[in-house]
């Protein structure tokens, strides 16, 4: 590069990027300093679960959708559930209720820490791996792999494995843990809970970038919380029911994209931990609300970068709620109820790790899927994306080189944490530049 | 100092959950990377997917055109080649589409503009393109198998392939046989060992993850799933769900999926 800038048109290639569980390419069009043109686009090869989930039985579809992601394959069994059994109109125990809300604990805390610790946070330490990040942070490198092993022991309690869990069947779980196990996992919980609270306080002092953005936060709402059920609403007033969804939101692709884009009445919307707490910050245990005002409370928070801190609170959330209802664990007489089958639509929702995930089944009188439809986080988020990336980069500044562009891309694209099962991880980075 | 062991993790068509074996492990991942230098591992954030190495581990089917020439030079760049898991060993549950009537109509019922999706009509295992020195059945494969595969190789042997049947490990845990007690159409007399038996443990019926054990008997099986009061459809069903086969032969007569 030499002497003024005359005519300059650059493109970069970049084989993959890195810790993002999903495939992507981003296309940068800049004409005299200014963006003329974004294109963040997800290239998935389809694995077409939609169709070979018809024909089968409903009983065979918690082991099917689960194979959709390795990362949240909780969030896809119990949405599934839902949808099913309020169609057969199954009415589930108590106990049931809280050993769902138990499992999916687990899988936000293996989630959110395999994500804070081995795919954002190396970021913020000048760092590409998780690796290089123990030799500078081995102390909270550890903390971050003790946080984690919870989770996979929540899930292996009630599901036999943390990746494709066994445990959970339409009507219930197919065994109850003993007493004794029960035990055993509520001291792990117990230790494991001061340690995320000092990796939130931790995380809340990291040097994150301060940058407001305007979008609309949609998630689920519970009085406590909401993990495997709640309503939907919006902070700008979305407030509906499962079977409502699809009133609301629309799905179509964009050319060249295998991942279909979500809008809310024609807009891009955010789902995910931020969105999540943005609606509930209201509704966490008092500890927590200590701790955040300690913190300086930032949420409700338009900042993008805030994040990784609502990931934090969350798995401090999921510990505690996981200490409580093992607490007073107990075996129950049966793990499961009786289903009774009925033919007919369902929906059914959760908020998996990484944001709300949807799901339609037409069930015939045998029990036999006749058409599934599946709403994952990441199509709802892919439209926020975009306009993130256009309005961050255009406030990191535009004149940076292509390669800080391209990691600052690379960081803000991580927020939001783009789930797996998307393919083979290539972001083919392009920028064209003329004066 | 010896120089270590090179290794990269490559992904196809997959859900990601093999690779967690790895990103699950803890501190055990640390120190494996005291033994073996990763040099691609995508998902844990080491980037070169072109480099030559002592051991490729892949994850994934093949389901793209871009897939058939990206493994292919995978296999030139690595001495030995192993498969984790079944999206990589055997096509895993999106091989379901290779039993399908009309695969090619698939991407029109969901996506409205199918012209943009590069997929082939099947999804394919690794071995149908390159040659494959060791594989890791399971769906998901678990932190114990891999830890072994590399411990073997490091010791300069193959790793051992274990294709016993899941019943003689569910046996020997003392489980209750879901097949013959509870009348459940269990699929542990033809499943190859490696998860330890969890599904009995549980008291369900295995469902087959782990793929296909040495000498299945799958007509036999068949048979009896037929005996328990299972409808044809339903004994297909069974056996074509994580490890579809369009060509086992269960014996069943006319009304396979491939009518
Ligand atoms: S074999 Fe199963 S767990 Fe492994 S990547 Fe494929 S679908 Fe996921
Ligand atoms: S028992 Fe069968 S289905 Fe269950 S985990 Fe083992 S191999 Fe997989």
């Amino acid at each position: 590069m030499g002497g003024k800038m005359t005519e300059r048109r650059v493109t970069i290639d970049v084989p993959s990027l890195a810790r993002v569980e999903g495939e992507g390419a981003l296309h940068l069009k800049i004409e005299q300093g200014t963006l003329q043109h974004l294109q963040f686009k997800i290239y998935e090869p389809p694995r077409f679960f939609e169709k070979f989930l018809e024909g089968r039985h409903y009983s065979e579809v918690p082991d099917i959708v689960a194979r959709i992601c390795g990362i949240c394959p909780v969030a896809y069994q119990v949405s599934a559930v839902n949808a099913l059994e309020s169609l057969f109109e199954v009415e589930l125990t108590p106990w049931i209720k809280q050993m769902r809300r138990l499992l999916y604990c687990g899988e936000w805390i293996q989630s959110h820490s395999l994500h804070i610790h081995l795919l954002a946070l190396p970021d913020y330490f000048h760092e590409t791996t998780v690796l290089g990040l123990a030799a500078k942070q081995p102390d909270a490198v550890k903390r971050g792999f003790f946080i984690q092993e919870a989770g996979n022991r929540l899930i292996k309690f009630l599901g036999g494995r943390s990746v494709h869990p066994i445990g959970l069947q339409v009507g219930g779980f197919h065994k109850a843990p003993s007493l004794a196990e029960a035990a055993e996992l509520h001291r792990y919980i117990e230790s494991a809970l001061p340690e995320a609270i000092a990796m939130a306080e931790w995380v809340a002092r990291l040097d994150m970038p301060d940058e407001q953005q305007s979008f609309t936060s949609v998630a689920l709402t519970s009085p406590h919380y909401p993990l495997e059920t709640g309503r939907l609403k919006s902070d700008r007033g979305l407030d509906i029911g499962v079977d409502d969804y699809e009133t609301y939101f629309t799905e179509s692709q964009c050319p060249h994209s295998t991942a279909l884009w979500s809008l809310l009445k024609g807009e891009n919307y955010l789902v995910g931990p931020l969105a999540r707490l943005n609606l509930n910050v209201n509704g966490l245990p008092p500890f927590l609300d200590r701790l955040l005002a300690k913190l300086g409370n930032p949420f409700p928070s338009q900042n993008m970068f805030h994040s990784m801190l609502a990931r934090a609170v969350e798995i401090c959330f999921a510990l505690h709620e996981a200490s409580e209802l093992l607490r007073n664990y107990k075996v129950p007489d049966t793990p499961s109820v009786p289903v009774r089958v009925k033919a007919g639509e369902c929906c059914g929702w959760s908020e998996a790790p990484r944001g709300l995930l949807w799901h339609r089944y037409q069930v015939d009188a045998e029990g036999i899927i006749r058409a599934a439809k599946i709403v994952p986080p990441t199509s709802q988020n892919q439209a926020r994306i975009e306009q993130d990336l256009a309005q961050s980069l255009q406030a990191f500044g535009l004149e940076h080189s292509d390669e800080a562009l391209r990691l600052h891309s690379e960081k803000v694209i991580r927020n939001y944490d783009p789930c797996i099962s998307c393919a083979t991880h290539f972001l083919r980075f392009s920028a064209e530049r003329s004066p | 100092m010896a120089t270590k062991p090179t290794v990269a993790i490559h992904k196809f068509s997959s859900c990601d959950g093999c690779q967690l074996a790895l990103l699950n492990m803890g501190e055990a991942l640390v120190d494996l990377t005291g033994r073996v230098d990763i040099k691609h591992f995508a998902e844990a954030g080491v980037l070169d997917e072109s480099a030559h190495v002592d051991i490729a581990f892949v994850e994934g089917s093949i389901v793209t055109k871009l897939d058939t020439q990206r493994i292919q030079q995978i296999r030139k760049n690595a001495r030995y080649l192993i498969t984790m898991g079944a999206c990589a060993t055997s096509g895993g549950i999106q091989a379901l589409k290779n039993l399908a009537k009309h695969p090619a109509s698939w991407p029109a019922d969901i996506y409205p503009q199918p012209e943009f999706i590069d997929s082939l009509d099947r999804s394919e295992p690794i071995k149908a393109h390159v040659k494959v020195d060791f594989e890791l059945w399971g769906c998901p494969i678990n932190s114990r198998q891999i830890s072994a595969a590399i411990g073997a190789m490091l010791e300069g042997v193959m790793p051992r392939d274990d294709r016993e049947k899941l019943c003689i490990e569910c046996k020997r845990q003392g489980h209750v046989c879901t097949l013959i007690t509870q009348g459940e159409p269990c699929m542990g007399p033809v499943t190859r060992t490696g998860c330890g038996a969890l599904c009995p443990e549980f008291g369900r019926a295995c469902y087959g993850c782990y793929g296909e054990s040495e000498l299945p008997k799958n007509a036999v099986l068949a048979r009896r799933f037929l005996g328990l009061g299972l409808l044809t459809d339903q004994v297909e069903r069974r056996f074509q769900l994580i490890h579809p086969e369009p060509e086992r032969t269960l014996g069943l007569g006319h009304g396979g999926q491939d009518d």
